[in-house]
């Protein structure tokens, strides 16, 4: 049977029930997407690890039957192709230009920062008072004021790039919105660039332009891509992880006084997170190049797969009693940064992030709660990237 | 225990580093894998076997 992909959720915490079945009888199903494509959904976590680490499943999204996500997802990618829809050597090319400033340490520094901006963020909700929407006075500037930092793009400019980005990754936007919304983020950073070509900063943006765009080993268009992939991922997904988990956690009482008590669970509370949420709920695409296959179902060449990690992540398999939310489970091995060449190139950056919230946040306003009733939040059901549209809270 | 890992496969992700930092490292240049013990003591094995598993690409193999 082909069902129609994405499958609705039931509850907004966990992903749609549909996957749990097909994860029991029919692991490797047969999906169709929005435009009619027909996909193979893959739902268990050691066949999400295999396709995603097998080189005869490409990322190319210009190859034909790759599965776009959405009109807006198809115009984006192939306007402004970047290193995640390539295949090595070319990925590689790209990706290798930017490791260096994603390392551990190079994150680890920047510890101090990411903690301050989050006092003076937690300072500046306390003195305004209840009720405040978590996502505008917090989720959402604390990773964009650090990716833009980092990047050298002026964060005066949020309101800009934040909108063309959520345009992108709202599935519901027309192909003429995405258009228009990629187009002017190109441009932007285009200009951006050039400025930074006439007198580079202390910035990443700066050093490609120094260290590959003069040389000659990459084009304007190139450190563009790189810019935007770098600006629009930086901030959206930390943004709905740090709303999205403050959400579950407020409908978790005992999570969140175990997370408040307890500072040793800081990091498995990231982990554990990151695992039951799951936030890039459209899965990973892939097009096969050969015939191979998986499950014992064969996946022949030139058709499209969907990995859902969100499938993958809630295997009881691999994660005892999965669809309880543990702070302090051990979940390090989740699949929620994806898995394979492709896995997340700011992992060690969202981390750090999501660690200075958890281990602030709370304890500097432990009578955190809703200010609506739960049954009102509006969850990001038509974004690419899930989350919370909201977050009123009060004290 | 002996741990060899492949700079050609790594893809600089940091995860071996979040597991051990006393056995893995990453290059101050080019991000990628460093490996610091080849030969890990006993109270490292573990968390050897760990990096390689969850290792994205693979870079990382165990030999008993």
């Amino acid at each position: 049977m082909t069902r129609t992909f994405p499958m609705s959720r039931q509850c907004p915490y966990d992903p749609p029930p549909d996957y749990g079945r097909l994860r029991e009888s029919e692991p490797v199903s047969r999906v169709r997407t929005w435009d009619g494509t027909e996909a193979w959904l893959i739902t268990r976590y050691a066949d999400s690890r295999a396709v995603l680490a097998d080189r005869r499943f490409s990322s190319d999204s210009r190859r034909p039957g790759y599965p776009s996500v959405s009109a807006a997802s198809a115009v984006s990618r192939r306007q402004m192709r970047s290193f995640i829809n390539m295949d090595d050597p070319e990925h590689a090319h790209f990706r290798r230009m930017l490791i260096s400033s994603f390392t551990m340490r190079q994150v680890e520094a920047l510890r101090p920062r990411i903690q301050s901006i989050v006092d003076s963020l937690v300072d500046d909700i306390l003195a305004a008072g209840p009720p405040v929407d978590l996502v505008q006075a917090f989720a959402l500037p604390l990773p964009s004021l650090v990716i833009c930092e980092l990047l050298g793009v002026p964060y005066a400019d949020h309101d800009r790039f934040q909108a063309w980005s959520r345009t992108t990754i709202n599935a519901a936007s027309t192909a003429e919105q995405a258009q228009r919304a990629v187009t002017e983020l190109a441009g932007y950073l285009g200009e951006l660039v050039d400025a930074k070509d006439r007198e580079p900063g202390d910035d990443l943006i700066s050093r490609l332009v120094v260290n590959q765009l003069r040389p000659g080993h990459v084009t304007r268009a190139d450190v563009v891509g790189m810019a935007r992939l770098l600006l629009v991922a930086g901030h959206e997904t930390t943004a709905n992880m740090i709303a999205l988990g403050t959400a579950a956690l407020l409908a978790h009482p005992d999570q969140l006084e175990r997370l408040r008590t307890d500072p040793s669970v800081v990091k498995s509370s990231v982990e554990e997170l990151l695992r039951y949420l799951t936030i890039t709920h459209s899965g990973r695409r892939r097009v096969a190049t050969e015939d191979v296959t998986v499950s014992g179902q064969l996946i022949s060449a030139g058709e499209a797969v969907i990995v859902a990690g969100d499938a993958a992540n809630r295997d009881p398999e691999v994660f005892a009693e999965p669809d309880q939310l543990d702070v302090a489970r051990k979940a390090r091995q989740h699949v929620a940064f994806g898995y394979g060449i492709h896995q997340c190139l700011g992992q060690p950056l969202a981390r750090v992030e999501l660690q200075v919230v958890h281990g602030t946040l709370y304890g500097r306003i432990p009578t955190l709660k809703l200010a609506i009733p739960a049954e009102q939040l509006r969850f990001k059901h038509d974004m690419i990237v899930y989350g919370v549209h909201e977050l009123p809270v009060s004290w | 225990m002996k741990i060899v890992v492949d700079r050609d496969k790594c893809i600089g992700s940091g995860q071996c580093v979040m597991t051990d930092p006393a056995v893995f490292d990453q290059d101050e240049d080019d991000g990628l894998v460093i490996l610091l013990q080849p030969e890990p003591p006993a109270d490292h094995q573990a968390a050897a076997r760990d990096a390689a598993m969850i290792c994205p690409s693979q870079a990382i193999t165990i030999q008993e």
